[in-house]
């Protein structure tokens, strides 16, 4: 992996002169190993050291953009085989296919739920990333006329398939500008393509029969001057691709094996005809180690669950979800409206906040600070207890802000409104439902 | 490969746990690899999906959960044979629901009554499941574990407050026991640390870490998973080399969004197929963290998730 700081000192110019705020080499290569420097601070290192220590510096796994403007997407880049080692960072995008054999109807009715299912989800926007274009006909002129569709119908990022250079070219003609992922180099076409890639900036994706080909592949590539690869094992069952992705992430932290040391694409669209079998697969995949996930179809039901995966699996598992603490005024609340208090992990704020929008009953939301806990482990952690809601509750201001004196609380945390009155004094602590969803009923039931 | 596949030096391997009297029993565990990495060791048993029957009417399920089940709701053991009959459950988990002093408060003879019924109604072993109250459970399991000594089950939940009076139980009548911990390493170790100092034999704990639904901290109890068969594998953790059972359906099928219909979330789609894939890919992402046993409620999920299990293993549908 990364050079130790004797390995650099060794690569260093050794005379000490000091110019990089440091008194000596080995000071300054120390740093530069634990990443507190940077390279450009030393005027005196030759070229060819600059080329080593880069390399050596470089992520195991090369970080590959794909589109262009807002909807650019970076994928690879990741350095653990286990998210609770560090983080995973970069999540796998996801990939619709349309081809030039489909009605247009059909082509349609995809690009269509490419672009409208969206889901809000703890603040962040949920959806589907890249259309992957496929020429199935051979026909130039069909294959033309469905890039130009999907290019401006969406801003999404593109994948152009098909194996035929003069094909491709035509496609890259149409949204080169785009910088579409091209679809794919293998040992009959590697010239053309590689041509053709290096003509329109591309990142290019490598599919072999086994990885040992595609190792052998992308080895050609890079010394033709080609970094934005992208692996496909060529693996269409699931055991074979599970392994394969598997190698190729241990290959590349582990071992730091160059040739496979880029992100992988895994196409559940070629393993079976069914919808929800083939997105149960694509879970598989952004649980190990998939750079992009190409699926046949978009359906409300199949793209939720999976963008649900994709967030679990790829959020930072170091630090839970925050949000700030203090006073939510939701729907212009008076000083007659409701007062609810909840915890500050963001999943639990997103969903009460929402419900409560959802009642059209304007009311106050406390959020306690409870390091990010939700209410229930907060409360086991002794963090939503009756005296800290309390004292959060006083110092807030709220109680100047209304001319009631009820707060409600959780229905999971029940158990602290008798600490919760003593605290408070004079209010009235009401426990609210369980479940946020019956937060709307309970609301419009609810008066001062 | 002209590169050697870097491997993972396992020194651990998960003990084989027997659940269930013979000839209706099932092995789970014996892992010497990770979930599903067959080319540096062995998973001798493909891991089990139990499927869930509730000692009560289910007052509170989505239409999509409780449509196979109608007929056969308000009777445990015609609801278990239905699953083993029609739906080939490999197990079957009774969860004693209204045990619960917060909902119906069914006194611990009935549920005797009621897992006995069960018991004789199937070929296949029982999971007997407690409400999950402290004080409740330790009433109830208790209770069952006595009268129902002839079975063989698999009792849970264990936690640390109630292990020295179910783990003596369990001790006394050869049942196997699943010790629960919320969401943590340390506390899992603690609690088979504590069994074993009782005195039950290794051969009956299986691991139950608690788990949330898919998008409802899913990701917590995920990388735990990982963490415990990491330490049990890699680690030589003695008191983490135990199969995981993960109670996943009740979780899933009370979120929201197996409750919404098409028109209150036309972005959605369809209930029935949007409940089945949250359970499903729930259940598999725990598998591929870990998890010996599933329980799970959908016939639908059950099934996808059985292929996905045989695919990973490399024997096809
Ligand atoms: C993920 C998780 C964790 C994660 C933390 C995640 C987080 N950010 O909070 C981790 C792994 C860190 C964790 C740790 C612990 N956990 Co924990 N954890 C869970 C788990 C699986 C899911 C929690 C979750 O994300 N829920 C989803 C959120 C959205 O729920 P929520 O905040 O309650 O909000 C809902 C409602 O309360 C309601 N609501 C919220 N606010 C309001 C406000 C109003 C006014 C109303 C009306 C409604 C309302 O709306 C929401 C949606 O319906 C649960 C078990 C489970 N399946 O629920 C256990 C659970 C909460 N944990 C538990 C425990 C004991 C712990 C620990 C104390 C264990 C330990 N000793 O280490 C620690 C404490 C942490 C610490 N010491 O720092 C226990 C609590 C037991 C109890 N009843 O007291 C549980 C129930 C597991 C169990 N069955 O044993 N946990
Ligand atoms: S500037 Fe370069 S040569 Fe001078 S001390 Fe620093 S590392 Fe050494």
């Amino acid at each position: 992996m990364a050079l130790t700081g004797i390995q650099i000192y060794k690569l260093l110019p050794k005379t000490n002169c000091g110019e990089c705020g440091v008194p000596t080499c080995l000071a300054f290569a120390m740093n530069l190993a634990a990443g507190k420097a940077e390279l450009s601070a030393c005027p005196y290192v030759t070229e060819d050291a600059k080329a080593e220590l880069t390399e050596a510096s470089a992520p195991p796994i090369r970080v590959v953009e794909i589109g262009a403007g807002t909807k650019k997407l970076k994928i690879g880049g990741e350095t653990v085989l286990f998210r609770h080692e560090k983080t995973f960072v970069n999540a796998p995008g996801i990939a619709v296919l349309v081809t030039d054999e489909m009605g247009n109807e059909e082509v349609a009715g995809r690009i269509d739920r490419f672009k409208r299912l969206e889901y809000e989800r703890i603040g962040l926007t949920l959806r589907a990333d890249l259309v992957a274009i496929k020429s199935v006909s051979g026909d130039a002129g069909r294959f033309e006329a469905l890039i130009s569709k999907a290019k401006n119908e969406t801003d999404a990022g593109i994948i152009l398939m098909t194996e035929d250079p003069c094909v491709m070219e035509t496609g890259l003609k149409v949204c080169g500008d785009r910088r579409p992922l091209i679809y794919a180099a293998t040992r009959e076409n590697i010239e053309g393509m590689a041509t053709l890639t290096k003509k329109y900036k591309c990142p290019l994706v490598v599919k072999g029969k086994d990885l040992d080909e595609v190792a052998e592949l992308t080895k050609k590539l890079t010394d033709d001057g080609l970094k934005d690869l992208v692996i496909d094992s060529g693996a269409r069952s699931i055991r074979n691709a599970f392994e394969d992705q598997i190698v190729v992430r241990r290959g590349a932290i582990q071992k730091k094996y160059r040739p496979l040391g880029f992100p992988t694409i895994v196409l559940p669209c070629e393993m079976t005809d069914d919808l929800m079998q083939e997105t149960l697969i694509a879970s598989v995949f952004v649980a190990k180690y998939g750079g992009i996930i190409l699926l046949s179809d978009l359906q409300g039901h199949s793209l939720f669950p999976l963008l649900l995966a994709r967030m679990n699996i790829y959020t930072d598992p170091q630090r839970p979800m925050a949000t700030s603490p203090g006073i939510y005024e939701i729907g212009g609340p008076n000083e007659d409206s409701p007062v609810l208090v909840t915890c500050n992990f963001s999943l639990t704020y997103f969903i009460v906040s929402g419900e409560i929008e959802a009642s059209r009953v304007p009311a106050w939301l406390l959020v306690a600070d409870t390091e990010g806990l939700s209410v229930l482990t907060a409360w086991a952690a002794g963090k939503f207890v009756g005296d800290a809601v309390g004292i959060s509750l006083k110092k807030c201001g709220i109680m100047e802000k209304v001319r009631h004196k009820k707060v409600i609380i959780p229905g999971y945390a029940a158990a602290i409104s008798g600490d919760l009155e003593e605290e408070l004094g004079d209010w009235e602590v009401m426990v609210g439902p369980r479940d946020a969803a019956h937060i709307p009923a309970y609301l419009k039931e609810w008066s001062a | 490969m002209s590169f050697e596949i870097p491997t993972i030096s396992y020194n651990g391997v998960i003990r084989q746990i027997t659940v269930g009297k013979e000839p209706n029993c099932v092995t789970v565990g014996g892992e010497s690899c990770y979930p599903f990495y067959l080319f540096e060791g062995a998973m001798p048993h493909l891991p089990r999906i139990a499927m869930e029957v509730y000692d009560a009417p289910p007052e509170d399920w989505p239409q999509a959960a409780l449509e196979p089940f109608a007929d056969v709701v308000h009777d445990p053991a015609a609801w278990a044979q239905k699953c083993v009959g029609s739906y080939g459950a490999e197990m079957i988990a009774l969860q004693l629901a209204s045990t619960d002093p917060n909902a119906q408060d069914t006194p611990a003879e009935k549920a005797v009554e009621v897992t006995k019924k069960v018991a004789a109604a199937i070929n296949v072993p029982l999971i007997v499941w407690g409400s999950g109250n402290l004080e409740k459970d330790k009433e109830v399991l208790r209770m069952i574990s006595e009268r129902c000594a002839e079975e063989t089950l698999l009792l849970g939940p264990v936690e640390e407050g109630s292990y020295k009076a179910l783990g003596a139980a369990s001790l006394a009548y050869q049942h196997t026991i699943a010790a629960s911990t919320p969401i943590d390493v340390n506390l899992a170790k603690q609690l088979n640390i504590l069994l074993g100092n009782l005195g039950v034999p290794d051969d009956r704990i299986i691991i139950d870490p608690t788990v949330g639904a898919l998008g409802y901290g899913l990701e917590f109890c995920y990388s735990v998973m990982e963490r415990d068969r990491m330490a049990a594998l890699t680690q030589e953790d003695e008191r983490l080399q135990f199969p995981i059972v993960c109670n996943l359906g009740k979780e899933v099928w009370k979120i929201k969004e197996t409750r919404l219909s098409e028109e209150e979330a036309p972005l959605l789609g369809d209930p029935l197929k949007r409940g089945v894939l949250l359970e499903a890919m729930t259940a598999l992402l725990f598998l591929l963290a870990g998890g010996d046993i599933v329980i799970m409620r959908h016939p639908d999920a059950i099934q996808l998730v059985r292929g996905l299990m045989n695919e990973l293993m490399g024997e096809g549908v």
